[in-house]
């Protein structure tokens, strides 16, 4: 497949940088001010020293990615809530030209999901969003595979920066605010982690696979979210008392989404350490599912970006 | 307490199914009561089983615990014809009785929570007693860490028993006691296989 690709972050470059790899040729990249586009395939080394070493990523306009021969549209700008744009557009746009688009941005599909499945039902092109909930952990094509009617929930870690900080807090009986520094330190947490912990990012990601369940109906006002940020150390102690610890947990199901800090068995598969993410899917006849592994990350998100571009049918 | 314990052994040993009528078989059944500590108050309890058919089988007090509020839980094991036992529960509930739990498991659901806040400046023991009666649980135990101090911001876990089956409506009516007095509360994760 030819792929046209927005945004050149942690996430653009890696899909950049591995689209060779997974048999896939880049036309173009584009980032917030320029693109570089090249119907034979761009120079992706070249472009990505320009990007990395701060020069501009292109000699094009932006907007010229629109323009080229692509057959798949990569949507890896910044999320944004409520209106979702500008990713919202540039999927619009890829879809009324009868193209295919993988979304890594999670505001679309989030805060928009019915009126993206109505205009990918108008398109030749379909849409595909792996990279949007859980990193490299295959969760939507898991539900997709187990067909969504059978799957009744889904629950889970979804956010890496707040499970770092509560195995912190837990392991070393120390205070939110100095662990959330330290995180910042290590660059688990960013400068600004208002979205981490206060569940904005995880339900994003649990609202995306509400939508996924029941066909659209949720957005991220539809969900219930409570952070971590008043989850003082001697929470985590009491917690451990009892065999058990406090992790960043969401939930998913028909009828609703809820993101909180809950209590979980300390040994038990939620609980999981560090940075990972963990999915449970909860299935009508098969039991739970579970897989964990790394919710973030570029190389990590690329590659559930490149899969998706792997299960799209031809134009 | 050791009078009162005899007094309940005499009554155990009493042959209470003398005047039961049964029609048929019996059934083990645990009811688990609370009693307010005041003598001669266990005894007033178990009146209403003898008189309506139910024999006796055991009683212990749970690991002499004592409820926040000051009351004794209190198990009761009997065998009573299926038939007689929602009398002898209503028996009881008229004659005043705090029956918590009734029916023939012996555990209802146990959940733990943990609150978060300004627990003690937010009248601790009120909390409790909005607990126990707007979610219909029991407290067994509470265990407070207050690190910095009552006046600032301390977490306690509270172990709660609650029926069968009403564990989801218990949280829901502990989230929003938790909101009405700006705590944080932890809930577990009931569902999956966590
Ligand atoms: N990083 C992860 O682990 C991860 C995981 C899952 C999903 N995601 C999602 O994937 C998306 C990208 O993440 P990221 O970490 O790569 O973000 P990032 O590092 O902040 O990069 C965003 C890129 O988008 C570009 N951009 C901004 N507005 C644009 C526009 N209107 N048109 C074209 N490009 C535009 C930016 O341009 P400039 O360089 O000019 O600023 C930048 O190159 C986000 O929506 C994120 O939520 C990320």
């Amino acid at each position: 497949m030819r792929l046209a690709i927005l945004g050149a972050g942690d996430v653009g470059r890696s899909v950049a940088d591995l689209a060779g790899e997974y048999g896939h040729d880049v036309v173009a990249l584009a980032d917030s001010t320029t693109a570089t586009v090249d119907p034979g395939g761009i120079d992706i080394d070249g472009a990505l020293e320009r990007k990395v070493g701060g020069d501009a990523l292109g000699s094009s306009d932006h907007d010229a990615v629109f323009e080229s021969d692509y057959d798949v549209l990569v949507e890896a700008t910044p999320t944004t809530l409520d209106d979702a744009e500008p990713g919202f557009s540039h999927v619009k746009r890829a879809l009324e030209a009868d193209r295919h688009v993988v979304l890594a941005n999670k505001g679309p599909v989030a805060e928009r999901y019915e009126e993206l499945r109505a205009l990918e039902a108008d398109s030749a092109g379909s849409i595909r969003f792996e990279a949007t909930v859980g990193g490299a952990i295959p969760v939507l094509s898991t539900i997709e595979d187990s067909t969504p009617q059978a799957v009744t929930a889904v629950r889970g870690v979804l956010n890496g920066t707040a499970n770092f900080i509560l195995t912190r807090m837990a392991a070393e009986g120390l205070d939110y605010e100095h662990v959330l520094a330290e995180a910042q330190d290590l660059g688990v947490a960013e400068a600004d982690p208002t979205f981490d912990v206060d569940g904005t990012d995880a339900a994003l990601k649990f609202v995306i696979l509400a939508n996924v369940l029941a066909d659209g109906g949720f957005a991220l006002e539809d969900a219930t979210v409570e952070g971590i940020q008043s989850i003082p150390g001697s929470a985590l102690d009491l917690a451990a008392e009892d065999g058990r610890t406090i992790r960043l947990i969401g939930e998913a199901t028909r009828d609703g989404v809820r993101v909180g800090p809950r209590l979980v068995p300390e040994n038990g598969a939620l609980a999981v350490t560090g940075t990972r993410n963990i999915v449970q899917i909860e299935t009508r006849n098969a039991g739970s599912l579970h897989s964990s592994g790394r919710g973030a990350g570029g190389p990590e998100t690329a590659t559930a970006v490149l899969s998706d571009v792997g299960r799209l049918p031809p134009l | 307490m050791d009078a009162r314990k005899q007094e309940v052994t005499a009554m155990v040993d009493k042959p209470a199914e003398e005047d039961a009528e049964t029609d048929g078989g019996v059934r083990a059944y645990t009811v688990r009561l609370e009693l307010v500590d005041e003598p001669g108050e266990l005894l007033r309890t178990l009146e209403p089983i003898a008189d309506n058919g139910g024999n006796l089988l055991s009683i212990h007090h749970e690991r002499g615990n004592i409820t926040p509020r000051g009351h004794i839980p209190v198990e009761v094991d009997l065998e009573c014809p299926p038939e007689r036992f929602d009398g002898i529960v209503d028996a009881l509930r008229d004659a005043g009785v705090n029956v918590i739990q009734a029916g023939a498991e012996h555990y209802g659901e146990e959940v733990n929570v943990v609150l978060v806040g300004d627990l003690v400046e937010n009248d601790l023991s009120d909390t409790l007693s909005r607990i126990e009666g707007e979610a219909s649980a029991v407290v067994r135990d509470l265990s407070l860490s207050a690190p910095d101090g009552t006046e600032a911001v301390s977490s306690a876990r509270i172990r709660l028993a609650i029926d069968s089956g009403r564990s989801d409506a218990a949280l829901e009516a502990i989230r929003s006691i938790g909101s009405d007095k700006e705590l944080t509360v932890v809930e577990p994760l009931l569902g999956g296989e966590a």
